[in-house]
């Protein structure tokens, strides 16, 4: 039993429950998922289907993170992608011409990891904090998207293009497939190849593992690449799901909820290991959370109020020296611990 | 770059390495007037530079609290939405005709317990303080939208005044209220980082935390306090914004503290902690306020390139303290 508490997803799945629970008293045939017209309904499906682009976020995040870094570009990466794929969409002669999608999908994907390699770049290459290389792009990003725009919210009406965030294909929501088919690559690519190793140890300790022949730059570059086209991918689906793109606001924030998701998840902001089951979860309770609060009546205002309220409840529950305290108090005195950040604890 | 070093040192002034930032940015905010002065009529005047203050006293205020956090080594990611908050409840007892004095000093307060018991938190649970402001923002910001969704006009008669004073210096230069309330900000706070044991303890801390515990330094105080320093200092900001703009508003003062982070940086005051000027942050603020004159001048140019050279100073100012660290080891 106390195995099963000590485990790292216990308490996020007890939130998770919890706020489902919630919802089962509060909100009628919450549970209930519908076939109508070939296409999945329910409350369920909203959640995975409106939280898709943040659980693609967070897996790139996930991996950002898992090697000592933070990513804060993701949400001007969001803009800029979904910006870029608009405006060529829109340049179309013929708007419903997949060919013609396909290229501006592809076009958007290809400037979105150009950028990840960018912050990669600075990071491994030049050797800059990530938090401070990828504020460059967060703040510069931002800019470009709406010079792509030209200030413009740019709207395309091109079925297609639509697919990508609001269309269903096999009685699911494209996106939620999308998310399933990132999720099982990644999850490939890391757990049953060496990948994830390498990104562990490279987030453990970069000059070691540079010293034990791990080559610790092109897996930076490779990790920011990488999060930098999970953002792009879900930059498509957030403007595909209202057919525009608005430089200013598309993915406002996101950056916040996915470093959010993949904390709640257990993954430690020091690096050197993370979980990937842990960031859906994380994201899926902050969908959750956001879906609730609509759904139970409470003022949309104090949405932030009560993601504040679970952001630090679950943070304090992760938190070695808040059980500690809590939960311990009698046993040992409080002490401050000088080695906060030791990477030490991390691996333990 | 050894030649760089070697250029220094044999030139007749000895110039102190950590300068270096300080004096590339000033050298910066000096070119950015004189080249705005060749190109357009009527810029290089008193007024213009005295203008950025003016439009920018409260950015000054929030900046120098973020300079704090940032020589310990930490982040503040709260102080947006403090500053909001902050015009919130001001705005909204305003209303309610509550006394100007009275509505400052609750609203003060209120920043420093928000700025104390984020500081708390990240110091006895050591929470990253990423995190810990992270929830400290949506905390504000959620206060914000249940204090009121619209914008609350202020018609109070202190207030009024405080916006519509302008005080004159010599020439036709004029400054108003709020930039001497900031100037006198920026040297309380420059006096406390190097004159009291307060300012040496946040060196210490930011240089290192583990050595200052071992020194004995209190450390867990001085982590608090700056915590604290910051609450405060974006309560006050949020003061001066109420009086530049009349309203409270939830969407005020949205991303602020990215231009709070971004003027730190540009001052040269490294994120890692431990290093770095008060006056550097000042100039920083300088330089972002005057790119949105120059924009404003030129008139061509669309507010996202502001952004976009904020970037571009971001990543030049970057390279330059990597390049000194580099040098250093």
């Amino acid at each position: 039993m106390t195995r099963f508490i000590r485990h790292r997803l216990f308490w996020p799945l007890v939130i998770l429950a919890g706020l489902l629970l919630l919802n089962l008293f509060f909100t009628d045939n919450f549970f209930r998922i519908q076939m109508k017209d070939g296409h999945l309904y329910g409350s369920l499906i909203d959640i995975f289907r409106f939280g898709a682009p943040l659980i693609l976020v967070s897996l790139g995040m996930t991996l950002v993170i898992a090697t000592g870094g933070i990513d804060l570009s993701v949400g001007s990466v969001v803009a800029v992608a979904g910006a870029l794929a608009c405006l060529q969409i829109s340049d179309l002669s013929d708007q419903n011409s997949v060919g013609g999608v396909l290229g501006a999908v592809g076009i958007a994907l290809v400037l979105s990891v150009i950028l990840g390699a960018w912050n990669g770049f600075l990071v491994a290459g030049i050797g800059i904090q990530p938090i401070i290389a990828t504020l460059i792009l967060m703040v510069a990003g931002r800019g470009l998207a709406q010079l792509i725009t030209d200030g413009q919210i740019t709207t395309v009406n091109s079925s297609p293009y639509k697919l990508i965030g609001g269309g269903y294909w096999l009685t699911l929501p494209f996106g939620i497939i999308i998310v399933a088919v990132v999720l099982a690559l990644t999850a490939f690519l890391t757990r049953r190849l060496a990948l994830g190793l390498l990104i562990e140890s490279v987030g453990g300790n970069a000059e070691a593992s540079r010293l034990s022949g791990i080559s610790a730059r092109g897996v930076l570059m490779m990790v920011y690449a990488f999060c930098a086209l999970c953002a792009g991918i879900a930059g498509l689906m957030i403007s595909s799901n209202v057919s525009s793109a608005d430089g200013n606001n598309a993915g406002l924030w996101i950056e916040l909820d996915a470093i959010l998701a993949v904390v709640i998840g257990g993954t430690s902001l020091a690096g050197g290991r993370f979980s990937l089951g842990g960031t859906v979860l994380g994201a899926l309770i902050i969908q959750t959370l956001t879906t609730t609060i609509y759904s139970i009546g409470v003022p949309p205002e104090t949405t932030l109020l009560f993601k504040a309220l679970v952001v630090t409840i679950v943070c304090l529950l992760q938190s070695p020296a808040f059980r500690e305290k809590a939960f311990r108090r009698r046993r040992r005195p409080v002490a401050p611990s000088p080695a906060t950040e030791e990477k030490v604890r991390v691996s333990a | 770059m050894t030649s760089i070093a070697g250029g220094l040192r044999s030139g007749r002034v000895q110039l102190p390495q950590k300068y270096i930032p300080v004096l590339v940015t000033a050298g910066l905010f000096v070119a950015m007037f004189v080249a705005g002065g060749i190109r357009y009529e009527g810029f290089a005047t008193g007024q213009i530079v005295l203008n950025v203050f003016v439009d920018n006293a409260f950015l000054l205020v929030v900046a120098v609290g973020m300079t704090f956090v940032i020589l310990t080594g930490g982040i503040d990611l709260s102080v947006g939405s403090v500053v909001a908050l902050s015009t919130m409840i001001a705005a909204s007892l305003l209303k309610d005709g509550w006394p100007a004095f009275g509505v400052i000093g609750l609203v003060l307060l209120i920043g420093a317990v928000l700025g104390l018991g984020m500081g708390a938190i990240i110091h006895y649970f050591e929470i990253q303080p990423f995190i810990v402001t992270l929830a400290g923002m949506f905390l504000a910001r959620g206060l914000c939208y249940t204090i009121g969704t619209d914008s609350i006009p202020i018609e109070n008669g202190t207030f009024t005044s405080f916006a519509q004073t302008r005080i004159d210096l010599v020439g036709d230069m004029w400054i108003s209220p709020s930039v001497v309330i900031a100037v006198l900000v920026v040297l309380a706070a420059a006096y406390v980082l190097h004159y009291t044991r307060l300012g040496r303890n946040v060196y210490a801390t930011g240089g290192s935390e583990q050595s200052a515990l071992l020194m004995g330094l209190p450390v867990a105080r001085t982590k608090i306090a700056v915590y604290t320093i910051s609450g405060f200092c974006s309560a006050l900001g949020g003061v001066l914004l109420s009086f530049y703009m009349l309203s409270g508003y939830g969407l005020h003062a949205v991303g602020m503290e990215l231009d709070a982070i971004a003027a730190v940086v540009i001052g040269g005051t490294l994120l890692t902690g431990g290093s770095g000027y008060l006056l550097g942050t000042v100039l920083g603020v300088l330089v972002l306020g005057l790119i949105q004159t120059i924009i404003s001048f030129e008139g061509t140019l669309s507010s996202w390139w502001t952004k976009i050279f904020i970037g571009l100073l971001l990543f030049a100012f970057i390279l330059l303290q990597r390049l000194i660290t580099a040098r250093r080891r």
